[in-house]
């Protein structure tokens, strides 16, 4: 029975990696388990608490409208010093790369839709981006990067009605790139600084981006460019960029492959790898072994044949129905690995609103838990002593509505982790 | 009347099912049904952000269009099978990122393989020069015959230049030395196993090169596996195949796995599990053979494949023995190879090695070494092999070892024409702790 640890938690995403470093700040010997790449590829890294809650907002100050939301909410359960203790674990974690721990009020970040995201943590990079602040702002797109309109986002941001003058500007990236290059291919040219030939003569890439950018400045006092300024560098990128331009420059972020995303998940796993957390990545949990009410392993399908994975304390962190913690077909929804109870009506016609802007049912599907986040049965019993959940496996909030995915994380991620590594 | 109004009857076999197998859906086809793979994949596009040629070559249009994008299209319009599928390492990180779990590795190996046999010409400089790569065996079987010969020819400037010039092999890089004795000579001279046993047995399936030229790397999986009891047999075997699909040479590659299937499935009747020390010889025996031939034992053969360390972590407490193990100071850069990732084997050096006393070990991230075996040795993939490579030296540079550590042997060529430092592979640190 070699593969043993104290504490296993199963996702490795921004609940998992929180849930998994709480036990491991309990002294809990730890494993985090996690299948495919976390959805934070997918993810804006921005760490939203709360901006719309029940429908209505955007609000200033998350924790004055957490007493508005249901009992069953996962905010409600884990409490509002859950979200602080969540916020501080990540601040710790993002150390200097992450901004808004000075204040309890929402920061408004500005979106590659052009929309303005209430959100409590930014990263860095997006800080000279702010919708509060009233410097003028020149939106930079690139016309072979096809998701990212920047006359759109301008645009939409004046309609918006932020406080500053806003233009946008296509240009061609100074390197010819194929039509529909990934965003990874700026990102490194970037990064490494390649030499391109521009105006006659060869430069590196970032030189040659602001040489292009400059004639569009016309007075603005930043600019904000898709999120690909680079990516093991993006701050050195950042910084060139700037004093090439004489003016701030952040980034906006985009959809998937998500820089801001990627990184945070390389900070995640940096401070994994320094908190001595194990990591087996690769392969599912699709079974587990149980005495009683007791967990004793679960089992990952490690290519056609089942691997035990032992452990005292088990954390659920496999994310929702993105992330597949949450799966359905025609007649039910379920979770898939413990066949925890997920509530939701019997006919698939009521797991959805008609308007596709409404209250959709769906997103409140998941499992069930206790202010422990220990899962709990139809009978609102533990299923097991030692199963909890954290993340968007968690049911009871939509998260994407209500912009509160990220603090959900951290807050459930915190008291599982936490609670699991002090049951050691 | 819709289908939406109506849904299908949960047992019908044309909708997606969870435990849905590529090869099963249509039991009485010849070819393979690829459909509801490609079905499942919704264009996030995560695999070809995660794919290390289309991250260096423009040129290059990705897994996505490698997979179900080109499998519809000839489907739909009779199309030929592109030819940039050429172009393609069969690193598999596709496979290790896709969110929905599509086959990508499984189409990609179909579609160069259909691309070799029909668009192919069989007397065209790439094909042999293809062939010659793939079939390194056949190659290296002659060569250990007299490697000190072989040594120096292929060390000469004229046998590089021929065979840059006339095959198409780069000359940039140095062959890989021939061992004076092979680890199956080894094997026979020391009368094989030392240990015997009713209920510990393992197979080795040593592959080509443990064999041929890093025979110490086989001499150290026996000495660790009898120190834990158990036995160890050395079936004959052939190459895995993994330079053959990669090649798209997957008559070679059926051939070969035929005779590894049959020499190591009757075994496991007796109680043998396989183990491999090159960690794509194991994710083909594992994951490429039953997704790609229909033979007998090929099931059995797959469920019972394990890479050697991966086996002792389950079945051992290989912790618990090195708990008060040491060896002298030594410091690693540790690379995990892209197919030792895709079987979640990246962290399993770095966890063992980290608790045992005198071995610092880094690892240098998750970059592709860029060789994909045979990819690197090609004449004109070469600099696109050292383009992707780069971020992987960058790394170990910054590293503070100067010994590189991985269990690839051609990630350890590229890690070694790189940085020119000195790699080992973690069952030879393994055997020194337990010495």
């Amino acid at each position: 029975m070699p593969i043993r640890d104290d504490v296993l938690v199963v996702g490795g995403g921004l609940a998992g990696s929180i849930a998994a470093l709480s036990a491991a700040e309990a002294g809990a010997s730890v494993r985090l388990v996690s299948y495919k790449k976390s959805t934070l590829r997918f993810a804006s890294g921005l760490i939203d608490v709360l901006g719309y809650p029940n429908g209505d907002g955007p609000v200033s100050n998350p924790y004055d409208a957490l007493s508005s939301l249901p009992d069953d909410h996962p905010y409600s359960l884990a409490g509002e010093q859950a979200i602080r203790d969540g916020l501080d674990l990540f601040d710790e974690v993002t150390a200097d790369s992450y901004r808004g721990s000075h204040t309890d009020a929402n920061a408004l970040v500005p979106t590659y839709g052009g929309t303005v995201k209430p959100t409590a943590r930014y990263p860095e990079a997006s800080a000279a981006g702010l919708a509060s602040d009233a410097r003028s702002m020149l939106v930079v797109g690139f016309r072979s990067l096809t998701d990212f309109d920047a006359r759109l986002v301008s645009e939409h941001l004046e309609a918006a009605g932020v406080p500053f003058e806003v233009r946008g500007a296509e240009l061609s990236f100074p390197e010819e790139f194929r039509a529909d290059a990934k965003v990874t291919r700026f990102a490194n040219a970037l990064d490494r600084d390649e030499e391109i030939r521009f105006a006659g003569r060869s430069v590196g890439a970032r030189e040659a981006l602001a040489e292009t950018v400059k004639p569009r400045l016309k007075g603005v006092e930043r600019v904000g460019f898709p999120s690909l300024l680079g990516d093991e560098h993006a701050d050195e990128v950042r910084a060139d960029l700037e004093s090439h331009l004489g003016v701030d420059v952040f980034e906006i972020p985009m959809g998937p492959p998500s820089f801001p995303g990627l990184r945070l998940e390389d900070a995640l796993f940096a401070a994994l790898d320094d908190a001595g957390v194990r990591m087996s990545t690769g392969n599912p949990v699709v079974d587990y072994e149980a005495d009683g009410d007791e967990l004793q392993a679960v089992h990952v399908d490690q290519k056609r044949r089942k691997v035990p994975y032992h452990a005292d304390e088990f954390v659920l962190a496999a994310g929702g129905l993105v992330g597949k913690g949450i799966d359905s077909n025609r007649s039910r929804v379920r979770e898939p690995i413990f066949e925890s109870y997920v509530p939701h009506p019997s006919d698939r016609y009521d797991w959805f609103d008609t308007d596709a802007f409404g209250d959709h049912p769906f997103a409140r599907f998941g499992v069930v838990v206790d202010d422990e986040m220990r899962v709990l049965d139809r009978n609102d019993a533990p299923q097991f002593a030692n199963l909890r959940a954290a993340g968007a496996v968690v049911g009871g909030a939509d998260g994407a509505a209500e912009k509160s995915s990220s603090g959900i994380s951290l807050a459930t991620g915190v008291v599982a982790g936490r609670e699991a590594g002090a049951s050691i | 009347m819709s289908d939406a109004e109506h849904p299908a009857d949960e047992s019908n076999p044309n909708v997606a099912q969870d435990d849905f197998e590529p090869v099963q859906v249509f039991p009485e086809a010849d070819e393979m049904d690829l459909r509801p793979g490609a079905d499942n994949c919704y264009k996030c596009t995560t695999c070809d952000s995660a794919c290390p040629v289309a991250e260096v070559d423009d040129e290059f249009p990705g897994p996505k269009f490698q997979g179900p994008e080109q499998w519809r299209l000839k489907r739909k319009s009779d199309e030929d099978i592109d030819a940039s599928v050429m172009d393609c390492s069969n690193c598999m990180r596709c496979d290790d990122v896709c969110p929905s779990s599509v086959p990508l590795s499984q189409m990609h190996n179909t579609a160069r393989g259909e691309f070799v046999d029909e668009r192919m010409e069989k007397l065209s400089r790439e094909y042999v020069r293809n062939r010659i790569l793939a079939n390194y065996r056949t190659m290296a079987e002659l060569g250990s015959k007299v490697p000190r010969l072989t040594n120096f020819v292929m060390g000469l400037g004229v046998t590089k230049l021929f065979n840059e010039k006339v095959l198409g092999v780069t000359s940039e890089r140095e062959f890989p030395e021939f061992a004076t004795q092979t680890f199956r000579e080894w094997w026979d001279e020391r009368g094989g196993p030392q240990v015997r046993s009713e209920d510990k047995r393992v197979a080795y399936f040593h592959g080509c090169y443990s064999n041929y030229n890093t025979p110490e790397v086989g001499k150290a999986l026996v000495r660790v596996f009898e120190e834990f009891g158990y036995e160890v047999v050395v079936p004959v075997q052939r190459c895995s195949g993994t330079p053959m699909f990669a090649n798209g040479m997957l008559n070679d590659a059926k051939r070969a796995a035929g005779i590894n299937v049959e020499n190591f499935s009757g075994l496991i009747a007796d109680g043998y599990d396989i183990v491999a020390s090159c960690t794509s010889c194991s994710m083909s025996l594992k994951q490429e053979y039953p997704e790609l031939f229909d033979l007998d034992g090929i099931e059995d053969v797959s469920a019972h494949t394990y890479e050697a360390m991966e086996y002792l972590r389950i079945h051992e407490d290989l912790e618990g023995a090195l708990a008060d193990s040491s060896v002298p100071e030594q410091s690693y850069a540790y690379h995990a190879p892209c197919h030792a990732r895709n079987q979640g084997l990246d962290r399993q050096a770095v966890e063992l090695f980290r608790e045992l006393d005198g071995v610092e070990i880094e690892d240098v991230g998750p970059s592709c070494s860029g060789i994909s075996g045979t990819y690197g040795w090609k004449e004109e993939k070469y600099e696109k092999s050292m383009k992707i490579g780069e971020e992987m030296f960058e790394h170990m540079h910054h590293a503070a070892g100067e010994v590189g550590m991985t269990e690839c042997p051609t990630c350890s060529m590229q890690m070694e024409h790189g940085t020119g430092y000195e790699i080992r592979h973690p069952l030879q640190v393994l055997e020194e702790a337990m010495a």
